[in-house]
């Protein structure tokens, strides 16, 4: 072996799908579907919260989604899949009992063990919400662990809005202080219209001992976060997770870099201080 | 351990070599340019000649003397060999109800880098870094890395282009090398050779030789000294990193983005650009496919693509991503430079666009804000 090389432990099979059934499905809106997946072998990966996986759907390629699953209770892989390119709808259209490729988990996780005793405020953009939701059940499920549990949810119309029951539950189950918007309603809508960075200044959190995370587009990420350091909470007390396409998950592809940072490697999870210069520059 | 070699034992280097049953690739002449091939022989070496090399230009002229390493890189880098433009990651067979995924066995043959230049040594402790030093490593790069072999050349004849000096990688190779070579032209045509391994080592010692003398060892660096000096400094890279990051919406992007083809050209001949994209190729039958990695460029339109389309719409910000990465993300991503000097992006480059005079024209302006 050629001694002018320093050796590595780095983690070679990354780049190996594992077969993972399609176990449930359900349609969350008219382009947006959930899927369970369960290992056809062996036990399935745990994912933190924040975590995203590779999916691969057969012959058509892969893209990384964000952990849906409640890793609580649940061992399944839960993954909701808006169907907007050529390998998400082929992963959209999955039957029950379909086989897909499974890489993961990667990425960091949101600090969520790391809010405990403070208040919390999730404020989710239309699918934004279930790359939240691991992080909510643990705060759900460690309710007294933690402050009040603000969740602020906001989509572009009603239909836009996913696991709508689920997290009505939350509400009437837990101490929550929900609040839910659409930025246009349709006949049929009998709540708030607006976008979702109208229901920041009325929630009731303590922004000296708060920490926040936040979920949606880049363009709402950046106004929410706005709005939470007008009430004074801190830019490194508010955490983002951030999107750009992935090729390995990994760190080896260069396709997610923004600037001095990979996202795969050093994210998905941010807090708003080391995004914030890096969002601001037009097609960095 | 040092020693010094006359011409005809760079034909030793390629017997020992090939005796093991180990692969020699090294500089051709192949279609005009110099370039990378497999040889069974030291006379395939581009004996006597030498490369002219300009902004978007580059012509092989005849010397007058039988230099075998009298050029400087061409259109192509070790890259290829350790990061191959295109590779099978995986073969996937639908089969008993649930996706087989299958790697290749992999039974690669050592390969013998032969005259790998300072800059091309430094490109691939780069992506040695990048490939394998983080959490995750490249595991066909890894196999293809742990069977290289390099005999570096130091470099006496720096191309127009050259910029190394500039950037710290050469024109001598300090580490990173089995052997490196120095080729000594004025009085007898000779080459001091130099271990920097073990294997380096029991190389050379199956080689014809002569110890090398006080005067042997003055000569090789005079050899790169000549080189270094005739380069000069053409890029000043003091605070570099800070200055691109504080002028990201300078006005030379625009400037340079009227020129610029976004051709990929600059990416595909760079030594240390590394990025890839996986695809899919699936037999007729949909009953298997391979996923095949193959190298990518920041300056495609898709390189970026997303659902709402790519982050990277404009070809001032594909070049903006592509210099700022060189000089300065590079260093917050993986702790090393990226850029090693070699001037191939400048020669490669069908308008000519130079990484050395963008960077000094923001140098410029910014200077005369301040």
């Amino acid at each position: 072996m050629a001694q002018t090389l320093t050796e590595t432990a780095g983690t070679l099979e990354a780049m190996m799908p594992v077969p993972y059934a399609v176990t449930a499905k359900r349609q969350d809106t008219y382009d947006t579907w959930t899927l369970e997946l369960e290992p056809v072998d062996g036990a399935p990966i745990v994912p933190g919260p924040g975590q995203f996986n590779m999916l691969y759907a057969f012959g058509v390629g892969e893209v990384p989604i964000s952990n849906a699953g409640n890793f609580e209770t649940d061992e399944r892989l839960v993954h909701t899949i808006r169907a907007v390119g050529a390998v998400t709808k082929a992963l959209c259209a999955a039957e029950i009992g379909t086989i897909v490729g499974v890489r993961g988990p990667f990425g960091n996780t949101w600090p969520i063990k790391e809010a405990k005793g403070k208040d919390v405020v999730i404020v989710a953009g239309g699918i934004g919400l279930p790359p939240l939701r691991p992080a909510i059940y643990h705060v759900l499920k460690n309710r007294e662990d933690y402050g009040r549990f603000v969740l602020l949810y906001g989509a572009r119309t009603p239909s836009d809005l996913v696991f709508l029951d689920e997290v009505k539950s939350w509400q009437s189950n837990y101490d929550v202080d929900l609040d839910i918007t659409v930025d246009a309603g349709d006949t049929d809508w009998k709540g708030k219209v607006g976008l979702v960075t109208k229901l920041i200044p009325p929630a009731q959190f303590d922004a000296d001992d708060a920490r926040a995370f936040i979920v949606g587009p880049e363009i709402m990420m950046k106004f929410v976060a706005q709005e939470l350091m007008n009430r004074d909470l801190p830019a490194a007390a508010i955490n983002v997770s951030m999107e750009r396409t992935m090729r390995c998950g990994v760190g080896l592809c260069g396709h997610c870099q923004i600037g001095p940072t990979l996202v795969c490697r050093d994210g998905a999870c941010y807090t708003w201080d080391e995004v914030e210069n890096l969002i601001a520059v037009k097609e960095l | 351990m040092r020693a010094v070699l006359a011409p005809e034992a760079l034909e030793a280097i390629v017997d020992v070599l090939r005796r093991r049953d180990w692969r020699v690739v090294a500089p051709t002449v192949n279609d005009k340019a110099i370039v990378y091939g497999e040889i069974a022989s030291a006379a395939e070496l581009p004996v006597g000649w030498k490369d002219v090399q300009a902004p978007g230009s580059y012509e092989l002229e005849r010397r007058d003397d039988e230099a075998r390493f009298g050029y400087a890189v061409g259109p192509q880098s070790w890259k290829r060999e350790l990061l191959a433009p295109s590779v099978r990651l995986l073969q996937i067979k639908r089969a008993n109800g649930t996706l087989e995924p299958a790697k290749d066995a992999v039974d690669r043959k050592r390969t013998a880098f032969f005259g790998v230049r300072p800059c091309e040594v430094a490109a691939i402790k780069i992506q040695d870094r990048v490939l394998v030093g983080g959490p995750y490593a490249d595991e066909d790069y890894l196999a293809r890395r742990k069977g290289s072999f390099v005999i570096a050349v130091n470099c006496g004849e720096p191309a127009a282009n050259c910029f190394c000096a500039s950037m710290g990688t050469g024109p001598k190779a300090e580490d990173g090398y089995d052997l490196v070579l120095t080729e000594i032209l004025d009085g007898t045509h000779r080459f001091l050779a130099e271990s920097g391994t073990d294997e380096g080592a029991e190389l050379l010692a199956e080689l014809p030789q002569q110890p090398a003398a006080d005067a042997d060892v003055t000569a090789a660096e005079a050899v790169t000294d000549a080189a270094r000096e005739k380069m000069g400094i053409t890029l000043d890279r003091s605070d570099v990193h800070d200055l691109l990051l504080a002028n990201l919406e300078h006005p030379r992007y625009d400037d340079v983005a009227e020129r610029c083809l976004a051709c990929t050209n600059c990416t595909l001949a760079c030594p240390t650009c590394f990025c890839t994209n996986v695809v899919d190729a699936n037999e007729l039958t949909g009953a298997a496919g391979d996923r095949i990695r193959e190298w990518d460029s920041c300056f495609t339109a898709q390189y970026s693509e997303m659902h709402g389309g790519g982050t990277r719409r404009s070809v001032k910000s594909r070049y903006r991503q592509w210099l700022i990465h060189k000089l300065a993300t590079w260093n917050d991503q993986f702790d090393t430079q990226g850029c090693v000097g070699c001037g191939r992006c400048i020669t490669w480059c069908p308008v000519g666009i130079d990484i050395r005079e963008e960077v000094a024209a923001i140098r410029a302006t910014q200077e005369a804000k301040s």
